[in-house]
């Protein structure tokens, strides 16, 4: 278990003396995450071996800090689903030999990951999904189609729930499996966004054949293993704790200032609208201080949703009010050009940003399911009644 | 005292609207709008032709003496409704809103000289008027006129962010004299006049950038300042009345889907959340109406009055358009934010026509000065 067994200097030091040892200017990126995984500072409360120290997992943030101001890479931005979701979830669950396996190539970006659990009838009631796995000796057969799975087309891995017993309650007949993606009767297809590009995918189960030492928990356990995955997918969605002022907010301030230089009639229409901006982003950054320096346990709690709701509907408004600032201009789109990204959430021009960020009371999570987990699981108030309860998934009511 | 409001609609208003609403449903589903959406005008001339020739309403606005249906604004509002609904690709608000209401007020000669070949649907027209960043603001025209012979004018000078600039066979300019504002006729096909399409981010409508390096030009006459006033708030107007269509259309989709998909084992229109979100959208959509009716009726009824129900026409649009088409999204979860759904095509249109001509901070500005609230 993680005992804070040093404390944030030495953590601060430790990622020092990586940067120093391995310059990041000169260091090919592989080569610097692979250090920083052995050293133990990829995830610094993993257990020794696995890319941590079993360090308190706050101290990740030092060590993340002292490595972007040496200018080193970012395994988040290399891996988002990866790192900040199926990592924290293979720690949990995975075996000491799947752990041994995975970690190190899904840090250094060798295998990107990618997350198999929304389906066309099942999103918000993920629970519900009908992707089925057949056990076939030593082996799992699996058919269905996932969907919305970000990054997909680059993903050597991905992290799958399939129904084990449809006739079991639907919570209780889920397992989860580590599938590779280059094995046979796993299709993958583009799914284009409004933006224009392809970040997700459909992804199509053909009779695919997975070992049962691929099974990430015991059967039966998948929806533990999903909660344990979104729980950090929140965190890792709208827990990022960024200097003052920067990222959305220093767009936005930015535009604004060009605009009070150039046209200082129309500046000041906007001026309460951007201070207020100003001023929520400034008060999610203090409440995701707050919430990380409270944690406790490896695993987030619902709080986790506080921070992502907030985020999400912050950066949709930064972004929209700098399409705004931008006048007619803000009308133009450079180029609706169908492309498969290589990183997931690009925000480069305005426009982009602004179209993008629709995505974030959606992905991770709706808004309005996050509210009802807040609602039911730390205000303690009744929930919906429900339809699907108790009853064997195949009998469940669906469209 | 100013005459009293009248929001009900005739039989034939209603007529109208069915009729435009079965030709749309026929000649504009979103299989063409995805088409033309990605061809190189924009729309499509045999269509803009066929409009005419069937239901005339490039030519709703012109009186009867030039071939026109001679209607007026709450019939504009009608139809405008109705293409927002449906995000039609044709140069309407630039032909036969802006354009058509500068020839109105120029004088006879050139009126008579372009209306019939636009209500036939031969002519597509627009106005340049904005500069820079794409303020409505005649007061701030640099592009100059000069005198040539024979009563003509060389335009110098770049208009930006004109609609439909790209593809209209006239361009209606505004250029400054010495110190006298005109409007000046501008044939496409002028060499000194080069076109620059811009790519834009809600693809069904399209601007450009024109460029007038010494282009001949006409005078159209009239006082080009009021026919400006006058064509931006009618537009504004004609704007909100599409922007109520694309929201009550945002809504439509939004609740026919909160009924059909299930989650939970329920539809999720049965969760507060997403039956409140619906529900918010039709009370603010019912105010939009109210407020776009107002400026439609006072385009016609109560010209002094235009430009204060013109602005809060396109603020309380504006929000209401954004609102549903945004919240449309959210209520179809992941498959809203897919190019394959319609969401997104309504959403680009709603922040598109937020800011065209001012965004709801400009209108809130103007408004404040109408009811001498500045300080
Ligand atoms: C950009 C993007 C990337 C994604 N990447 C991945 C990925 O990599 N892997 C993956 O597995 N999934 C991914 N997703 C899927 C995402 O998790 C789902 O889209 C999300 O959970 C919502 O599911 P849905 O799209 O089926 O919408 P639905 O669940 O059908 O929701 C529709 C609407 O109903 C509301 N609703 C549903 N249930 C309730 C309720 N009980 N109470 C109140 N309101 C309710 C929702 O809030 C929403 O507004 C991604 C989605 C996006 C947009």
């Amino acid at each position: 278990m993680s005992q804070p067994r040093i404390d944030e200097d030495e953590a601060r030091s430790l990622a020092r003396a990586l940067v120093a040892d391995l310059p990041p200017a000169r260091t090919p990126v592989r080569d610097f995450l692979a250090a920083q995984f052995d050293r133990g500072l990829a995830w610094i409360n993993h257990p020794p071996g696995h890319g941590g120290l079993g360090a308190d997992v706050r101290l990740q943030a030092a060590v993340n800090h002292v490595i972007k101001e040496a200018g080193g890479p970012d395994a988040f931005e290399i891996n988002p689903i990866g790192h900040g979701m199926c990592a924290p979830t293979l720690v949990v669950w995975g075996t000491e030999e799947q752990k041994r396996r995975h970690l190190r190539p899904l840090f250094t970006g060798e295998e990107i990951w990618c997350q198999l659990f929304s389906e066309p009838g099942a999103g918000s009631d993920v629970a519900g999904l009908a992707a089925r796995a057949r056990r076939d000796g030593a082996e799992w057969v699996a058919d269905g189609q996932k969907v919305w799975t970000t990054m997909a087309h680059r993903s050597s891995w991905g992290l799958l729930i399939a129904r084990t017993d449809p006739d079991a309650v639907k919570h209780q007949g889920l397992t989860a499996f580590l599938l590779d993606m280059s094995a046979p009767g796993v299709e993958v297809r583009p799914l284009y966004q409004l933006t224009g590009e392809a970040e997700f995918n459909e992804v199509f189960l053909d009779g695919v054949r997975i070992p049962d030492a691929a099974r990430l928990g015991r059967v039966g356990d998948g929806w533990k293993v999903v909660l344990t995955t979104l729980m950090n997918e929140r965190v890792s969605i709208g827990g990022v704790i960024p200097p003052r002022g920067s990222g959305p907010i220093a767009r936005l301030v930015e535009r604004y200032r060009e605009l009070a230089r150039t046209d200082p009639a129309t500046a000041r229409l906007h001026t309460g609208a951007v201070a207020d901006l100003w001023v929520r982003a400034e008060v999610l950054r203090l409440a995701n201080i707050r919430l990380s320096q409270l944690r406790t346990g490896d695993t987030p709690g619902p709080e986790g949703s506080i921070s992502k709701i907030i985020a999400a509907d912050l950066n949709k408004d930064v972004y929209s009010e700098l399409v705004t600032l931008m006048g007619a201009e803000g009308l133009l789109y450079e180029s609706y050009d169908k492309v498969r990204p290589v990183l997931a959430m690009e925000y480069s021009t305005p426009q982009k940003a602004f179209l993008r960020s629709r995505a974030n009371s959606i992905e991770g999570g709706t808004s309005e399911v996050m509210k009802n987990v807040l609602a039911e699981r730390v205000l303690g108030l009744p929930g919906d009644p429900r339809a699907d309860k108790d009853v064997p998934w195949r009998d469940i009511p669906r469209s | 005292m100013s005459p009293t409001v009248d929001f009900t609609y005739t039989d034939e208003q209603l007529e109208l609207r069915g009729v435009l609403r079965k030709y749309l449903a026929a000649h504009s589903p979103e299989s063409v709008v995805r088409e033309l959406m990605d061809s190189a005008g924009g729309y499509d001339r045999a269509q803009w032709k066929d409009l005419a020739d069937q239901l005339g309403l490039q030519g709703l606005l012109v009186p009867e003496e030039y071939g026109g249906l001679g209607l007026g604004a709450t019939e504009l509002g009608v139809v405008m409704e109705e293409l927002g609904a449906h995000l039609a690709c044709l140069p309407f608000l630039s032909t036969s809103v802006l354009a058509t209401t500068v020839l109105l007020s120029a004088d006879g000669e050139a009126a008579a000289a372009w209306l019939p070949g636009i209500v036939a649907g031969e002519v597509t027209a627009t106005v340049a008027v904005t500069e820079g960043r794409g303020a409505w603001d005649p007061a701030a025209i640099t592009t100059e006129a000069v005198p040539a012979c024979g009563g003509r004018y060389l335009v110098t000078g770049v208009k930006t962010f004109v609609p439909d600039g790209h593809t209209a066979d006239l361009v209606l300019v505004a250029a400054r004299s010495g110190g006298e504002l005109l409007l000046l006729a501008v044939e496409a096909d002028t060499p000194g006049l080069s076109r620059h399409p811009h790519s834009t981010m809600d693809q069904t409508r399209r601007f450009a950038t024109l460029e007038f390096g010494g282009a001949p030009a006409t005078p159209i006459g009239g006082d080009a300042a009021k026919a400006l006033d006058r064509a931006h708030h009618v537009a504004l107007a004609a704007l909100s009345a599409e922007q109520v269509g694309g929201a009550q259309r945002c809504l439509d989709m939004a609740v026919e889907y909160a009924k059909n998909r299930f989650q939970f084992g329920r539809p999720i229109g049965s969760f507060q959340a997403i039956k409140h979100k619906c529900a918010d959208l039709l009370i603010l959509i019912e105010a939009a109406r109210a407020a776009s009716a107002f400026a439609l009726w006072s385009a016609d009824a109560d010209a002094e009055g235009l430009p204060l129900a013109a602005a809060m026409a396109k603020v309380t649009c504006s929000e209401a358009f954004f609102r549903a088409a945004a919240d449309n999204i959210q209520i179809h979860g992941g498959i809203g934010f897919t190019w394959e759904h319609p969401a997104h095509l309504y959403f680009k249109r709603a922040k598109s026509s937020e800011l065209l001509w001012g965004d709801p901070a400009l209108h809130r500005e103007r408004i404040s000065r109408l009811l001498e609230l500045t300080v």
